[in-house]
């Protein structure tokens, strides 16, 4: 290899020549948007990571030494278009190499002239379903593909179903492989029928199917008009530039605090992300949970001292009054405050190989607060029926609905109306691992919790910490954690 | 108190920029208020200065709560010391220049030890050294996850164990933009606000932020020498020229900085920020061709991860 000439290496590296698309050069023209997120989900054999490396490959973002490593690496694995194995550019792993299957979420880059995009590449083994929760977490699109040959499968329906729980209501079907089905139209439609009436029973309505051979490249960047003459709807890529970005915020304004800075004499900011809505020099905002109410002062940033911050900019945020507020508090709108109270009900997709254990005490985050929380799991999602039955547990990638009890004031939004501020994680308090991610519904307000009772029906009893420690491992309190709340040990002055 | 305003005049960002910056900002503030002795790697290259720039704006008006570590083999390109100077002076930061020790002592180069072991000696057990000299529970790096198949998978939030080794099976599943910062005593976490952009971002952004750059990166006559296909910088009398070997005054510029034996220059008219732009555009080879490291071995990249390589 001779060093290269960057200014003189233009000439095209595979045949595709008549690509429109000039990756890096239309990344180079400001875009209007931020990148859109989505997901790829499909079975181990649907060609998923074919789908990837062609609109990788289609879009220019493969260069020319990673090409050049491709093609080392697939020595004897070449298609008969010629073309590298597209599965080595995902699978980064040497372990997933070995095996021939993605095992972890690998995250990509790409860009047409109209927009930038980011994709979390999934694996498709029913073991690895909690690598697919995390890359929908962020994703505004779900792609759902489907081998044109097998039509819908279980693990289709499952996919789905994760998607549109973590939030994402644009599914693209891609019914891949359509080359191999004789390009047959009725197979096309009978399978984008049945798959529209899945979406549409999880909620989602908006959902395009094209019918692609992402082996030849066909409806996945160019158009596959020759051998599909009756297909008329748009390629991949098109549904992708032209997707909508979930902003999920129809809350008022939210900022989670993340650090106070006082750099010097008489300035107090509080710096944080935008979670939700906007704000302006002179807004009324209230600190939560301690409930203290002051008025916006300034919204500073590096470059300029603003007159508005909106969901998403980092901000750090002056108040008019000196207040009391620290890490992990909230600043709100005064007139739409999130909900704050002890006990509320989510839904948890379980990451660990321990699954979810009731009524233990687990640490939960969200945005910047950290506080102990107590978990019962009360159903699971059965992803084959889809229907919800009852359970006290959740093993490792199992979906549930869970009663969450906390020992001091949680501050959420549900999760439906705000993505940020609607989301938490659970942490192990032993290994200290992520364990779960939750999804929040809404306050618990109902009988048998603690807060929702009148004060003329509790009662209070005192006991040696290590009777307490002992009362709260038996299954009568577990069982009863919402009822019960614990305070101290009482701080006594000895003197 | 006044709060400077660094921006007056200037255009805004494009909304895709200004998603990354809010996002490395986000992650910059996270893991300053989580960790006890975080600390910022800095490498003085292209990356590094954005770093720097995104970790001046997360906590503008105050000061950087961070020091910067700043592994020095010895084999940098002299203009690249220079700099970093210049840039610590310029913003007032707290700067930790660290040298394997052992390294020194037993006189590793990479002429004489293979580029693999040179890199493991200087680079990698020199950066477990500053980091176990500091205690640091937290580093901040720039790595991104275009450059390479293994960091692609890697988390923003990459955990390593007390011997900073990464585990890439066994990675911490990380959900929207909710970071779990809870280690045990000797773990350690290495953050990568960058993870998101992609080299044009990287060029992008220092164009329209006016980011100051290592002159390095700009076409200039310099000498070189051409070995193993990549063009070396031979301006340095410690680099022995091989039998047939010659130098010549090329026109060039190098697209990412290391230590000079080991980073190939590339040959370009491009001698101002627009130029260099303008080059990729139409660039069809990654900017990690340049580096010999990589090309030791297959997969080399996760392997060096695994022993504590940033």
């Amino acid at each position: 290899m001779s060093s290269q000439t960057l200014s003189h290496a233009a000439q095209s590296i595979d045949s595709s020549d008549e690509t429109p698309l000039a990756g890096a050069q239309a990344a180079l023209a400001g875009r209007q948007a931020r990148p859109l997120r989505f997901i790829t989900c499909g079975s181990v054999d649907d060609g998923k990571s074919t789908l990837i490396g062609r609109l990788l490959w289609d879009t220019k973002a493969v260069k020319e030494d990673q090409a050049a490593t491709l093609r080392r690496d697939s020595t004897g694995k070449q298609n008969e278009l010629g073309l590298p194995d597209f599965a080595l550019l995902l699978d980064g792993l040497q372990a997933e190499r070995e095996q021939g299957i993605t095992i972890d979420v690998a995250y990509r880059y790409f860009a047409t002239d109209r927009r930038s995009f980011i994709v979390a590449d999934t694996p498709g083994h029913v073991q690895y379903t909690r690598n697919m929760a995390t890359g929908a977490s962020t994703a505004d699109l779900a792609v759902l593909l489907v081998d044109a040959r097998a039509g819908i499968l279980e693990q289709t329906r499952r996919h789905a179903t994760i998607a549109a729980l973590m939030g994402i209501r644009q599914f693209v079907l891609a019914v891949n492989k359509i080359d191999l089905a004789d390009y047959e139209e009725a197979r096309f439609r009978a399978i984008s029928r049945e798959f529209r009436e899945i979406a549409l029973s999880l909620g989602v309505r908006q959902v395009t199917a094209i019918p692609v051979s992402a082996l030849k490249g066909e409806n996945i960047v160019l158009r596959g008009d020759g051998a599909m003459p009756w297909y008329d709807g748009p390629t991949l890529v098109e549904v992708l530039e032209k997707a909508t970005q979930r902003t999920g915020q129809t809350t008022g304004f939210r900022l989670p605090v993340q650090r106070v800075s006082r750099p010097g004499e008489g300035f107090r900011g509080y710096q944080g992300t935008v979670a939700g809505g906007s704000i302006k020099p002179g807004d009324s905002v209230v600190v939560l949970p301690s409930g203290v109410e002051a008025n916006v002062k300034a919204i500073v940033t590096y470059d300029l001292v603003r007159n508005a911050a909106v969901t998403g900019d980092a901000i750090t945020l002056v108040l008019d009054r000196p207040v009391d507020v620290a890490r992990g508090d909230m600043i709100a709108a005064i007139d739409q405050r999130p909900q704050t109270g002890r006990a509320f009900n989510a839904r948890l997709v379980a990451l660990s190989p321990d699954g979810i254990v009731p009524g233990k005490r687990y640490w939960l985050k969200a945005g910047a607060r950290r506080q102990r929380v107590m978990v019962r799991p009360t159903a699971s999602l059965n992803l084959t029926s889809g229907n919800w039955d009852d359970a006290t547990f959740l093993s490792v990638n199992g979906i549930g609905t869970a009663e969450l009890d906390f020992e001091d004031t949680a501050i959420f939004d549900a999760y439906e109306t705000n993505r940020e501020t609607g989301a938490f994680i659970l942490i192990d308090p032993e290994t200290l691992n992520t364990v779960a991610g939750g999804m929040i519904d809404g306050k618990r307000s109902r009988a048998g919790c603690f807060d929702a009772l009148p004060d003329a029906d509790r009662a209070s009893i005192t006991l040696p910490a290590r009777l307490l420690e002992a009362f709260l491992k038996t299954e009568f309190a577990r069982s009863h954690a919402g009822e019960i709340r614990v305070n101290g040990p009482e701080q006594v002055d000895e003197e | 108190m006044n709060v400077i305003e660094h921006g007056r005049g200037k255009p805004p960002l494009d909304p895709h920029l200004k998603a990354l910056e809010n996002e490395a900002i986000h992650i910059f503030r996270e893991v300053a208020a989580e960790f006890e002795r975080p600390v910022m790697l800095y490498s003085i290259g292209k990356d590094s200065s954005v770093l720097l720039h995104l970790a001046l704006k997360a906590f503008h008006p105050g000061k950087l709560p961070f020091p910067l570590i700043h592994i020095d083999t010895g084999w940098k390109f002299p203009e690249m010391i220079a700099f970093r100077d210049q840039v610590v002076a310029k913003h007032g930061l707290e700067l930790i220049s660290h040298t394997n020790p052992d390294g020194l002592r037993d006189n590793v180069t990479p002429f004489t030890h293979g580029s693999a072991r040179y890199t493991d000696i200087m680079k990698t057990q020199a950066l477990k050294q500053a980091l176990d000299m500091g205690r640091h529970d937290a580093a901040f790096g720039g790595a991104r996850r275009d450059e390479e198949a293994s960091r692609a998978k890697e988390r923003i939030y990459s955990f390593r164990t007390p011997d900073h080794a990464w585990d890439p099976r066994n990675q911490r599943p990380e959900l929207w933009s909710i970071y779990n910062g809870m280690i045990h005593p000797g773990e350690s976490v290495r953050a990568f606000p960058l993870s998101n952009w992609t080299e044009v971002d990287i060029w992008r952004y220092i164009q329209a932020e006016q980011i100051e750059l290592v002159p390095l990166y700009f076409a200039k006559r310099r000498k070189v020498v051409e070995r193993d296909g990549m063009l070396i910088w031979a301006e340095d009398k410690r680099l022995e020229l091989l039998p047939g070997e010659q130098v010549r005054e090329e026109m060039v510029r190098f697209r990412t900085l290391g230590c000079f034996p080991l980073t190939g220059a590339v040959r370009s008219e491009a001698t101002d920020l627009d130029e260099v732009i303008a080059e990729l555009e139409i660039a069809t080879v990654s900017e990690r061709q340049g580096r010999a490291i990589d090309r030791d071995q297959s997969g080399s990249m996760e392997k060096k991860k695994r022993e504590g390589y940033f």
